[in-house]
C-alpha cells in the first residue's frame, strides 16, 4: 500500500499527488515512470514521475483525469492508499552539459518535463522553456519551470496567457533566430510531439520525445507498448520511454492509442452512472 | 490379476459446454477412480518412472499410499520433492516424463501418475494444509528474484532449511506464468494462490511490485543478502518482424493472456482492463502457448479460431492432450502456412494476413522436418485479430544492469548445471531464464538444485 501524503488540484481535472514510495524515490531519475493500480479490479496505467522527495520518501505524480483509472485516482483523498505502485520504470533521460537546450512542454506533459529540465539546468545547460496549454488556468508548473529556466515562453490556444497559438509557433520563432541549440526535449500530447519533431527535423537539431503508449506490465513482457523507431520495433517501457523524435512513427502510435477508445468510454460512462446512482440513493 | 491396459479416464466438461466458460476442463478423479487407477501400478522395484521425474518424486511409494487409502501420507510423500503438486499434477507433460518410462507402457497405457498426483493434492487443498514446523536455524538471508515455479520452489526449500527468504516480484501478484500465462480452465487461479500461500506459510516473505534491475539491482541485493537466486523466466515476447505487425488487433500471446488471466479482461467492464476480441482469429504458432491462446479467445466469443502453423501436427511442440482438447473445442488447424505480412484498414486495424504455403524438407537441428516455402503459393486470409505465439526470450533488464554475470547470445544466464551457480559470486539462477521457455517442473527442479547449493555454500562454505 502506498499512502497519498498530499493532493492538490493544479488545474481543472489535473491533479498532483505525493505518494509514499521510499524505494522508488531513492532510485527515480528524470524521465522515468511508474505503473500503478488503484483498486483490486483496476488496470495498470503508466504515469511519469514529476518529482521526488528523499527526506519524505515520496514521489510526485501529476495526471489528467481522462479515463476511469485516473478519475478514481483523482478521487483518492490524502491519507488514502494506492494499492499497487511499481517503478521506477523506463530508462532515465540522458543528462549532460549540451550547451543550450530547449524544453517544450504541453498540458500535463509539463510536469514530466520538469525533472528533466531541472537536471539539465543543474548540469550547467542554458535552458529555454516553452510551455503550452489550452488556456491560462490549464497551465501547470509555471513557477517550478520558471525557477530553472534561463528563458521562459508561454503559449495558450486562446491567448489568455502569453502567445496566442501553439508551442510549435514559438519554437519556430526561436529556431529562426539562428542561435545554436544543441538539443530539444518535447514532452506532451502525442500530436504535439509529432508536430515538434516534424518542425525541428529540417533544422537538424536532435529532438527527444517521451512516448506514452498503452502499457500493461511496463517491464518488457507484453509488447503492447511497441512502437516503430526508424525501421525497428521497440518496446517503449524497456527501450524508452524517450526516443529520437525524428525516428518515431507517430501516425502508428496515434492509431494504436485509440485501440480501446470504445471500452474506455464505456468504463467512464458506467463509472459516472454508478455515481449518479449513489447520489440518488443517498 | 490382469492389469487394465488403459488409464482410468478422467471426467471432463463436455466440449460444447466448456467453450462457454472458464471452468476447468478436466474435473479430476474422485477417490473411487483414484483407487482404481492406483491399482494398476506394478510397484516396480527399479521404478523407472522416478528417473523420468525432474524432481524425483517417489512415485511408486505415493501410489502405494493411495492404494492403502492413506491419502494424507501420499501427499506428504509427494511434497518431500514437489512444493506445488496441485499445479504439476495438472500441467506437467507427464507423457514425456514419468509416464513415458512407466513399465505398463509395454502392454498399454502408463499409470496416470499426473492424475493421481492431482487427486491427493486437491484433497489436501480442500482440507487445508499441514504446515511443517520450521525452526529458523540460522540468520542467513536469501533474496529470490521472480515468483514463478523456479523462484517459489527455491524459496520454499530454503525456508524449510531454516533460512530467511525474501522473494521480489515485478508484478502485483506472485506466481509467474502460472498466474499470468496458463489459463484458468487448465489451472484455476485459486489453486495457484493456495500453493503460493503454502510457500508463504513456510515463512517466505513475498514483496510484489519490485523490479530487479530498476527498483533494486542484483548488486544491491548482494549487499543485504547472503545469496541471490534469479528465476525471472523468459517473459519477453518475440514477434515475426514482418510488415504490418503493429496494426491494432495484433497481440503477443503474453499480452493477450496477461490481460485475460492476470488482469481479468474477460470480466470487463467489472474489471477495468479491456481486450478486443475478433470474429475470425489467427493464432500463429504450434506450442502450448498457441493452444492456450486459441482456446481462451474461443471462450471469449470469437467465431472462428485458426491455428496457423508452419509445419504439420506431428512437429507441433504442444502437448498431445492440448491439441486434442483444442480440436474437440472446434479450433481449426491451418497447417503448412507461414505469415508474410499483415494488411490493415484505414483505421490501422488488421483485416487480413498474407500466408505462404509450405512443404516439409529435411530435418533441421531440432530434429523436426524443416518447412520450405512453395513458390507462388501466397494467398490472403481475412481475419480481424491475431495472436502471435512464436516464443519468448529472457527479459533484458537484469542483463543490462548486473556486472560480471555471463549471458549466452540468446540472453539466457550461464550456469553450472549441477549447482545452479552463475559466473557471479553468491548468485544462482534457474528456470526459463537459464533454459529459455521450458516447463514448470524443470524450473522447479532447477530451483531445488540451487537451494541445495546455496545451503552448501552458506552453511558449509562449499
Ligand atoms: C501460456 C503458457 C502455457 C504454458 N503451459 C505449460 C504447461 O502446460 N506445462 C508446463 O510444464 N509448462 C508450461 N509453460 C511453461 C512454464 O510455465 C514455464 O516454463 C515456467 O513457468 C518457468 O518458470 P520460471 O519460474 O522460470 O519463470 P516464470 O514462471 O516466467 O516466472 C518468472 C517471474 O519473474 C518475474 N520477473 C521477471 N523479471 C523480473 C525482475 N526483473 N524483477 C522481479 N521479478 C521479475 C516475472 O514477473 C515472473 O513472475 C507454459 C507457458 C506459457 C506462457
Ligand atoms: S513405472 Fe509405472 S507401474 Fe512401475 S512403479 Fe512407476 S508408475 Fe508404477
Ligand atoms: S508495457 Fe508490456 S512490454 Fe512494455
Amino acid at each position: 500500500m502506498y499512502k497519498i501524503f498530499k493532493k492538490i488540484e493544479l488545474a481543472p481535472e489535473v491533479k498532483l499527488i505525493e505518494v509514499y514510495a521510499p524505494l522508488i524515490a531513492q532510485k527515480a531519475k528524470p524521465g522515468q515512470f511508474v505503473i500503478l493500480r488503484v483498486s483490486e479490479k483496476g488496470e495498470r496505467i503508466p504515469l511519469t514521475i514529476a518529482d521526488t522527495n528523499l527526506f519524505k520518501g515520496s514521489i510526485t505524480i501529476v495526471f489528467q483525469e481522462v479515463g476511469k483509472t485516473t478519475k478514481l485516482l483523482g478521487k483518492l483523498k490524502e491519507g488514502e492508499n494506492i494499492i499497487d505502485l511499481v517503478g521506477p520504470l523506463g530508462n532515465p533521460s540522458e543528462i549532460e552539459n549540451f550547451g543550450t537546450i530547449i524544453g517544450v512542454g504541453g498540458g500535463v506533459g509539463i510536469a514530466a518535463l520538469y525533472p528533466i529540465l531541472k537536471a539539465l539546468k543543474e548540469k550547467g545547460n542554458y535552458v529555454i522553456s516553452i510551455l503550452g496549454a489550452r488556456s491560462k488556468n490549464y497551465l501547470i508548473f509555471r513557477n517550478e519551470i520558471e525557477r530553472i529556466s534561463d528563458e521562459l515562453y508561454l503559449a495558450t490556444d486562446d491567448g489568455s496567457l502569453g502567445y496566442k497559438g501553439f508551442v510549435s509557433d514559438v519554437l519556430k520563432n526561436i529556431l529562426d533566430l539562428g542561435k545554436k541549440i544543441s538539443r530539444i526535449w518535447a514532452v506532451g500530447p502525442t500530436i504535439m510531439m509529432k508536430v515538434i519533431s516534424e518542425l525541428t527535423k529540417p533544422y537538424g537539431i536532435k529532438t527527444i520525445v517521451s512516448l506514452n503508449p498503452i502499457m500493461v506490465d511496463g517491464t518488457g513482457m507484453c509488447g503492447g507498448c511497441r512502437v516503430t523507431i526508424g525501421n525497428k520495433t521497440m518496446f517503449t517501457c524497456v527501450d524508452g520511454p524517450e526516443f529520437d523524435g525524428h525516428l518515431v512513427n507517430f501516425d502508428e502510435l496515434l492509431l494504436r492509442l485509440k485501440t480501446y477508445k470504445e471500452e474506455e468510454q464505456l468504463a467512464l460512462k458506467l463509472l459516472e452512472e454508478g455515481e449518479e446512482f449513489k447520489i440518488a440513493s443517498k | 490379476m490382469l492389469v487394465n491396459k488403459k488409464k482410468t479416464p478422467i471426467p471432463e466438461q463436455d466440449p460444447k459446454e466448456r467453450i462457454k466458460n472458464f471452468d476447468e476442463v478436466a474435473l479430476g478423479y474422485d477417490s473411487e477412480l483414484a483407487l482404481k487407477e492406483a491399482e494398476r501400478c506394478l510397484q516396480c522395484k527399479d521404478a523407472p518412472c522416478i528417473k523420468g521425474c525432474p524432481v524425483n518424486i517417489n512415485i511408486p511409494e505415493f501410489i502405494r499410499l493411495i492404494k492403502e487409502k492413506k491419502f494424507d501420507l501420499a501427499i506428504k510423500k509427494i511434497k518431500e520433492a514437489d512444493n506445488l503438486p496441485a499445479t504439476t499434477g495438472r500441467v506437467c507433460p507427464q507423457e514425456t516424463q514419468c509416464e513415458a518410462l512407466c513399465t505398463l507402457k509395454k502392454i498399454g497405457e502408463p499409470v496416470a501418475i499426473g492424475r493421481l498426483e492431482r487427486f491427493v493434492a486437491d484433497l489436501e487443498l480442500q482440507k487445508g494444509f499441514d504446515i511443517p514446523k520450521i525452526k529458523r536455524k540460522n540468520d542467513k538471508r536469501i533474496a529470490v528474484v521472480g515468483s514463478g515455479p523456479a523462484g517459489l520452489t527455491c524459496a520454499g526449500d530454503l525456508a524449510r532449511m531454516g533460512f530467511e527468504v525474501h522473494i521480489f516480484e515485478a508484478f502485483h501478484e506472485p506466481g509467474g506464468v502460472l498466474i499470468y500465462g496458463i489459463p484458468e480452465f487448465r489451472l484455476p487461479k485459486k489453486i495457484v494462490k493456495a500453493e503460493v500461500e503454502y510457500i508463504k506459510s513456510l515463512g517466505v516473505k513475498i514483496f510484489t511490485n519490485v523490479v530487479i534491475g530498476r527498483t533494486y539491482t542484483v548488486d544491491e541485493l548482494l549487499k543485504e543478502y547472503d545469496a541471490v537466486f534469479i528465476g525471472t523466466g523468459a517473459g519477453t515476447p518475440q514477434f515475426l518482424n514482418i510488415p504490418g505487425e503493429n496494426l491494432i488487433g495484433i497481440y503477443s500471446a503474453n499480452e493477450f493472456l496477461t490481460r485475460v488471466n492476470l488482469m481479468k479482461a474477460y470480466k470487463f467492464p467489472e474489471y477495468d482492463t479491456p481486450i478486443k476480441i475478433g470474429k475470425i482469429v489467427g493464432v500463429i504458432g504450434g506450442g502450448n502457448v498457441a493452444m492456450d491462446a486459441a482456446r481462451t479467445v474461443l471462450r471469449l466469443g470469437a467465431e472462428e479460431v485458426h491455428i496457423l502453423y508452419r509445419r504439420t501436427e506431428e512437429e507441433m511442440p504442444a502437448r498431445y492432450e492440448e491439441i486434442i482438447h483444442a480440436k474437440e473445442e472446434g479450433i481449426i488447424f491451418d497447417l503448412l502456412v507461414s505469415p508474410i505480412r499483415f494488411i490493415g484498414d484505414e483505421k490501422g486495424k488488421v483485416k487480413a494476413i498474407e500466408l505462404q504455403r509450405m512443404t516439409l524438407g529435411e530435418p533441421d537441428s531440432s530434429g523436426r522436418r524443416r518447412p520450405i516455402p512453395i513458390p507462388e503459393s501466397n494467398y490472403i486470409f481475412p481475419l480481424d485479430m491475431v495472436i502471435v505465439a512464436i516464443g519468448t526470450v529472457p527479459n533484458p533488464l537484469i542483463a543490462r544492469t548486473t556486472k560480471d554475470l555471463a549471458f549466452t547470445k540468446h540472453g539466457t544466464i550461464v550456469i553450472d548445471e549441477k549447482t545452479g551457480k552463475t559466473t557471479k559470486d553468491r548468485v544462482f539462477a534457474g528456470g526459463d531464464i537459464v533454459t529459455g521457455s521450458a516447463t514448470v517442473i524443470s524450473a522447479m527442479g532447477a530451483g531445488k538444485i540451487s537451494a541445495r547449493s546455496i545451503e552448501l555454500l552458506l552453511n558449509h562454505n562449499l
